[in-house]
């Protein structure tokens, strides 16, 4: 079907710019080839190409104007701090230095920091395993798989102030929705205020993030799965390998690359996130910060928070951190596990 | 090279997304888009070419109030002057500070900036964005006192007009008390009696709090049984010169006092919220809640039919004296960048009137205007919590005034994670009294070094 | 092939169908998780419609009669500009995703078909948007917002949208571009296009990638709550998640009025969902292009 349709295209394009002559058959014009070879050959000077310059413009300039340009400066601020007269001067890395080792400033930035990485971890060891797994059984032929895939994806299109909202709302002591629910199945005495206790805060909010976010990873290890050629599948049954054997031995190293996406993907997002702690804990991510992240300790430093005054200087301190944090992680994906991945062929 | 095997590797997954969506649909999106932005320009044209009445907004962090201003207070100014409309435009508590920032710094903000006291004011003024109130007509209707939480540090020049104080206290269900026949308090042994009755008969939860939202357990606990054990001024002005700590005397005393609450709160309380507390005590599911004034309004509006008492904060063996929580709490300023001077400021003449004080006392219970001005309070409740500014010395909360100048530690937020912890059992009250005294003492001057 | 054609080929061919045990295990599990996925959703829809204490008392039953009311929504009418908050977003969304898209494919375009010397610095140069969080540059773009007067605008937020998606979708539209065949367009050429024709009559061929970076970038724009927060708070430019948020805000201890303000941002996101969910999903599982 696509075949025709850019013959169609073909047919179209040479309508528009070339008259048919008498045959039907689309006139050449050997004057236009020889004076083409002719300019390449003789004349070095080529035009300037002003049209690459007018598509490439209108980009560059809204990504440099809004997202290297304000990024520069929010790093520049981060080596800048108030003087004693008020004006700014500049400091050099003497703000990293004092987020580093002043203790003040490095207990909550390595508490935020530690709670990140458990936040990515629940992710990484929950939502892109049970995502995995949710694929797999979506990629063999059910009936209504389609059904499953809708219904699996919805939370993800939810904002996330709804879904902090709605779970804050279903975990709420006062409301006793969950202790309905574990009162059915028996387990009420194990009901907690989870959100409330500093050991249960970050991975109650870690799988509110799970459940919210497990489509992505979900569709995108489908359309690797089902990218698998059947034939290997069907060779691998034919000689007696079970379901185990076939995800490890076949479809697992196949979708290598997508599980290396999908975790790069994680990090970045995780390391980013703040919306949905914002949302359920508020700025001050209780019980006594057990649920700050490094994108809570951002707002918090930067904007201030009830009387708390804003810092804007360390705030872009904190920021410029997490920037190398992110880079970091990307750049181990892209050169170590790249560099793995180039030894697999498909 | 790197970037074409990220091509391959990356672009087949990725790439593959969403191949189905139909140019009719994009086509529809471009001329629904047209027509909107064709009825966005023409509102636009519409609204300029509109009324010449002068519009003002107030911003603010009472977003409970939000109804009474609508109905009750705004319609009589309004009516007074009639060619100036004004919109009362609150944001929640806890984001108003950082959003009223942002706005301020974007010039974006409303002509009226309802003032927190003291510091985070003070702040505001100096970065030039409230005016000086010294020439408003009205002014000196206001004690210096009152004054003294939005004036400057030598108290010369005042830049909002104060509103209104808020008054600490208990708030109590008085069918509960009467069928469980229990007697107010007015000692600890006796409240703490109380709240062991209320929880041996089982039906109702004996205090009424979370700690989730954390600031309760400051404001609401530690600030509120406090003052009567570091002896209110004299404790409070101690911490400021350096003659008193956090961690002795009655500021530690004070900490645990607060543990002793901590059997009696709803299950589940570290999840409560501060609305949610509000919900239980308003459906009645609740004896006593440790409240601020400013409650009495908000239960009166979700719950007219509740019976609502009050008792001021017990005293203790070694503090006999009461003293109450008398903190100035709200004022209204000027914006420097408002457009409609003019009008702002015959609105805050307005605000600085006794038919504003009268207007407001009554329509908000529990918020007790500054003014030196006669007013009557209909609301018995309201009236109680006046009552005790006779019957007890007063002073207010002791992170406001200079000990919250620093960004890192903040005192006032460490306060509140202190509260919390020691009724959440995760701190022990000189754990909680360490934590604070240690983190105001590494950057405050005066109490540098103790 | 697509997902379809895939799965209905598999039937006809000598893998042996996996036996009703199997398969009913997987139905259980795959409804367990959509159940677990629907049932926040459905509980915050059902009780918004239900009285006050029936909210309390019975969480799961559904309005009757007599605990059916509209309370919250009458509450949320007269306090909250929903439909205003809709138009915005609605508005701040179709315009970002209308830039992104022509803006990206004019670079991407630019990218794949011609060799000059910067092509792979700016490539590389506009693929570092991809891994960098807009967000962490907050600072500069509210100071920039300021400079340039457009704080509390569309404007804003649909040029920081715009900026936000144009990397991942200058990728994956100029990696798209790549594999297109150059006959087509030399033979344009040779006739007599302007290369700006070339590119207009290119598009068409790379509607699958459109309809890619569409669904990528739209749900993270819809859904945003940072940048309307902090550059775009005011009453009139307020979004659908921000009006949200801050009446949920105001009106915290109304239950009625809160679960009435969160159907309505749920509600109508979801119904668009699932009305072209089959697009979306198909799109985001259909197979090799070639």
């Amino acid at each position: 079907m696509r075949a025709c349709w850019r013959a169609h295209l073909r047919r179209k394009l040479c309508e528009l710019t070339v008259p048919a002559s008498a045959d039907g058959q689309p006139a050449r014009n050997p004057s236009h080839w020889v004076r083409s070879i002719l300019a390449g050959s003789s004349m070095r000077r080529k035009p300037f190409p002003w049209h690459i310059l007018v598509f490439l413009a209108p980009a560059v300039a809204i990504y440099t104007l809004f997202m290297i340009y304000p990024l520069i400066g929010s790093l520049l601020l981060s080596l800048q701090n108030q003087g004693p007269d008020g004006a700014t001067v500049f400091v050099g890395l003497q703000n990293y230095l004092t987020l580093f080792t002043s203790k003040t400033w490095s207990e909550p930035f390595w508490n935020a920091f530690w709670n990140n990485v458990e936040f990515f971890l629940y992710h990484m060891l929950i939502q892109n395993p049970v995502g995995l797994l949710l694929a797999l059984l979506l990629a063999s032929r059910i009936r209504g798989g389609w059904l499953y895939r809708t219904l699996i994806f919805t939370p993800t299109i939810l904002s996330v102030v709804i879904v902090g909202f709605a779970w804050r709302l279903i975990l709420n002591p006062a409301w006793g929705v969950s202790q309905g629910i574990l009162d059915a199945v028996g387990l009420g005495s194990l009901n907690q205020p989870w959100l409330g206790l500093e050991s249960t805060a970050l991975p109650t909010l870690s799988l509110i993030s799970v459940w919210q976010n497990i489509g992505i990873p979900m569709l995108l290890f489908l359309a690797a799965l089902v990218r698998i050629p059947d034939e290997l599948l069907e060779a691998a049954r034919v000689d007696g390998a079970g379901a185990w054997t076939v995800f490890w031995r076949i479809q697992l190293p196949l979708i290598l690359p997508t599980v290396g996406i999908v975790a790069v993907l994680t990090f970045v997002g995780n390391f980013n996130a703040f919306d949905l702690i914002y949302a359920t804990q508020g700025a001050l991510a209780g019980p006594n910060f057990a649920s700050d992240i490094l994108g809570t300790f951002f707002f918090r430093t930067f904007f201030g928070y009830q009387l708390q005054p804003g810092d804007p200087y360390m705030g872009a301190t904190v920021a410029g951190v997490m920037l190398l944090i992110i880079l970091t992680g990307v750049l181990i994906y892209l050169f170590a596990w790249q560099r793995r991945l180039q030894n697999i062929q498909f | 090279m790197v970037l074409s095997t990220f091509n391959c590797v990356c672009v087949s997954p990725i790439y593959i997304l969403a191949r189905g969506f139909k140019t009719e649909v994009k086509e529809m999106s471009k001329r629904i888009g047209l027509f909107l932005i064709t009825a966005i320009l023409l509102g636009f044209v519409g609204s300029a070419l509109a009324q010449n009445k002068v519009r003002l907004t107030i911003e603010s962090w009472r977003n409970d109030d939000l109804k009474i201003w609508q109905e009750t207070i705004l319609p009589a100014f309004m009516k007074k002057y009639p060619n100036i409309e004004v919109v009362f435009a609150p944001t929640a508590p806890t984001e108003y500070n950082a959003v009223l920032d942002t706005k301020l710094k974007a010039g974006t903000a409303g002509d009226l900036i309802t003032c927190r006291p003291f510091d985070k004011s003070l702040e505001l003024f100096n970065a030039k964005h409230l005016v000086s109130l010294n020439d408003l007509p009205g002014m000196n209707n206001f004690s210096e006192v009152a004054r003294a939480a939005w004036s400057t540090d030598d108290g010369k020049t005042t830049f909002c007009v104060p509103m209104a104080s808020v008054i600490h206290g208990f708030l109590y269900n008085k069918a509960i008390f009467r069928e469980l026949n229990l007697q107010v308090p007015s000692t600890e042994a006796q409240f703490l009696q109380v709240l062991r009755r209320v929880q041996q008969s089982g039906r109702y939860i004996p205090l009424v709090m979370g700690t989730k939202d954390q600031w309760e357990a400051a404001t609401m606990g530690y600030q509120n049984i406090g003052p009567t054990l570091w002896r209110g001024e004299v404790g409070r002005k101690g911490l400021i010169a350096g003659t008193q700590k956090y961690n002795e005397g009655g500021f530690l005393q004070a900490f645990e006092a607060l543990a002793k609450w901590r059997p009696f709160l709803p299950r589940g309380y570290q999840a409560l919220s501060y609305p949610d507390a509000q919900n239980l005590f308003a459906q009645g599911r609740g004896a006593i809640y440790p409240a601020g004034s400013w409650d009495i309004g908000v239960f009166r509006q979700m719950n007219p039919k509740l019976e609502l008492g009050a008792f001021k904060p017990y005293t203790f063996e070694t503090a006999r004296q009461c003293v109450i929580n008398d903190h100035p709490d709200i004022a209204i300023g000027l914006n420097a960048a408002s457009k409609n001077k003019e009008a702002a400021r015959t609105f805050l003449a307005w605000v600085a009137s006794a038919e504003f004080a009268q207007l407001y006392a009554n329509a908000l219970p529990g918020f007790f205007p500054l003014a030196n001005v006669q007013y009557t309070i209909a609301d018995p409740v309201a009236q109680e919590f006046l009552s005790w500014r006779k019957q007890c010395q007063t002073s207010f909360r002791t992170a406001y005034q200079i000990l919250s100048r620093n960004a890192n530690p903040n005192n006032e937020n460490d306060l509140w994670n202190a509260s919390a912890q020691v009724l959440n059992g995760t701190f022990t009250p000189k754990q909680a009294a360490d934590y604070v005294q240690t983190r105001l003492a590494s950057w405050y001057g005066p109490q540098k070094g103790r | 092939m697509g997902l379809m054609e895939r799965l209905s080929t598999r039937s006809k061919r000598t893998i042996p169908r996996p036996n009703w045990p199997v398969t009913l295990a997987i139905h259980a599990a795959l409804l367990a998780y959509s159940a677990l996925a629907l049932f926040p959703v459905l509980l915050v829809v059902v009780n918004a419609f239900k009285e006050r204490l029936a909210i309390f008392s019975a969480p799961y039953a559904l309005p009757n009669a007599q605990t059916f009311t509209l309370e919250g929504f009458r509450t949320l009418q007269a306090n909250a500009n929903f439909p205003a908050y809709f138009l915005n977003s609605i508005v701040v969304t179709v315009s970002a995703l209308f830039l992104i898209v022509l803006v990206s494919s004019m670079a991407a375009f630019a990218l794949a078909e011609y060799r000059f010397r910067l092509n792979t610095l700016i490539g590389l140069y506009l693929a570092i948007g991809i891994m960098v969080p807009i967000r962490l540059g907050t600072v500069g773009i509210l100071q920039l917002a300021v400079e340039l007067n457009l704080v509390n605008t569309l404007l804003i937020l649909i040029l920081v949208y715009t900026a936000q998606g144009i990397p991942l979708a200058v990728f994956v539209l100029s990696a798209f571009m790549r594999q297109l065949p150059r006959d087509l367009k030399d033979a344009a050429r040779i006739d007599g296009a302007s290369e700006y024709r070339i590119y207009w009559l290119t598009l068409p061929l790379v509607r699958p990638a459109i309809g890619s970076v569409l669904a990528i970038s739209m749900i993270p724009i819809w859904n945003d709550l940072w940048f309307p927060l902090i550059l775009a708070p005011g009453e009139r430019t307020k979004t659908v998640v921000l009006g949200a948020s801050v009446f949920l805000g105001q009106f915290v201890n109304d239950y009625n009025a809160v679960l009435a303000a969160l159907t309505l941002a749920i509600v109508p996101a979801v119904l668009l969902y699932f009305a072209f969910s089959q697009q979306l999903i198909r799109g985001i599982t259909s197979g090799a292009l070639k």
